[in-house]
């Protein structure tokens, strides 16, 4: 978990230093806002993660955030069919820079047990995944282990990685345009 | 408490169509009657329309395709219900694979609308007279039937899975 001890500092009397990318990079991985694509019983599984039970809000991620523009963190979980992908990619690109996705469960990381025509043969064909958790579907623990590898990715990702020509070169494989401030240029 | 029984209902529907009735036969305790693509309509109106039968309610309308079955490989099966009676009843009307087009039931009931637009979506079967026969449940792109038999059933695209263990 984030404290100020785990990043690289200079220590002086009544004061710290640091760098600006380790500062806000901590800070962010310690207030990521999910937003919870749920459609079948992976879902079910993630609402017991958020629950009293393994309270997910431990990690500073109390808010689920059904809105994409609010949010950080897409959590699909659950099977996605062929006519909801554009759906889901519509709303990974409403999500603001910079985001993260997290695949929970085997439908939405392979296709899973439904290998048919309907059904969507991962969610890494049309969105990036950042991390993705086995299982069909994963315990509650499985997911928090997800959310934690999540959160490692957040707290060392450079500031500047969003802007770089290789992320947009990653998202131009998904057909998806970046648009931030740097890149308009 | 059934108030008639499908012996009765069959001499019933024998006694209204008489030759127009290809094939009855009972399966599963319900009376299952074969009937000719083009006169399935007027057939399902009447059995509607008879005070006596009083067919009102559409439980199910379905497609299936039997390829095997040349001229007649695609069927259109309706499950209809009479409450009057506590009784079911199966009509069968068989359409060739290469022009398969019956006259839709929308006008009879209002339920046949979705389960025509699914049964359109996955044989390609078209009802004529349809107020808006597009595909329901699978994806306006899809190029396909995919419940026609010469389509695999799963995704070609995948590559995770061998043949030495899945079998396909």
């Amino acid at each position: 978990m984030g404290k100020i001890e785990d990043l690289e500092v200079i220590n002086g009397e009544g004061y710290q230093l640091t760098t600006l990318d380790k500062a806000v990079a901590l800070a962010r991985s310690n207030s990521v806002w999910p937003l919870p694509f749920a459609t079948s019983c992976c879902g079910i599984e993630f609402m017991a993660t958020m629950g009293s039970m393994y309270d997910l809000s431990r990690f500073g991620m109390e808010r689920m955030s059904f809105t994409p523009r609010q949010s950080d963190l897409l959590i699909v979980a659950g099977t996605i069919s062929k006519k909801l992908g554009p759906v889901l990619q519509k709303v990974y690109e409403q999500m603001a820079e910079p985001k993260w996705v997290l695949s929970v469960g085997a439908c939405a990381s392979s296709g899973g047990i439904f290998d048919t025509y309907s059904v969507l043969q991962g969610i890494d064909r049309i969105i990036p995944v950042d991390v993705y958790v086995p299982g069909c579907p994963p315990r509650p623990e499985q997911i928090i282990d997800g959310v934690m590898n999540i959160h490692r990715l957040v707290k060392h990702e450079p500031m500047r990685r969003r802007y770089s020509q290789e992320y947009r070169h990653l998202l131009s494989e998904y057909k998806i345009e970046v648009t931030n401030a740097e890149n308009d240029k | 408490m059934q108030k008639m029984t499908n012996s009765e209902l069959s001499q019933a529907i024998y006694a209204l169509f008489g030759e127009r009735i290809a094939l009855s036969e009972e399966l599963y305790d319900t009376l299952v009657i074969e009937v000719a693509s083009t006169d399935a309509y007027e057939i399902i109106e009447q059995l509607k329309q008879d005070t006596a039968l009083s067919f009102n309610f559409l439980t199910l309308l379905g497609g299936v395709h039997y390829p095997e079955m040349e001229a007649r490989e695609l069927c259109v099966v309706y499950h209809l219900h009479s409450w009057k009676n506590a009784l079911r009843l199966r009509v069968k009307a068989y359409l060739p694979a290469e022009q398969p087009s019956i006259k839709s039931v929308t006008s009879l009931f209002e339920t046949a609308n979705w389960m025509e637009r699914e049964t359109y979506d996955f044989f390609g079967i078209n009802f004529e007279g349809h107020p808006n026969l597009t595909r329901i449940l699978n994806m306006d792109e899809m190029d396909y039937h995919p419940m026609l038999k010469q389509h695999p059933l799963e995704d070609a695209t995948r590559e995770d899975k061998d043949d030495r263990f899945f079998g396909r």
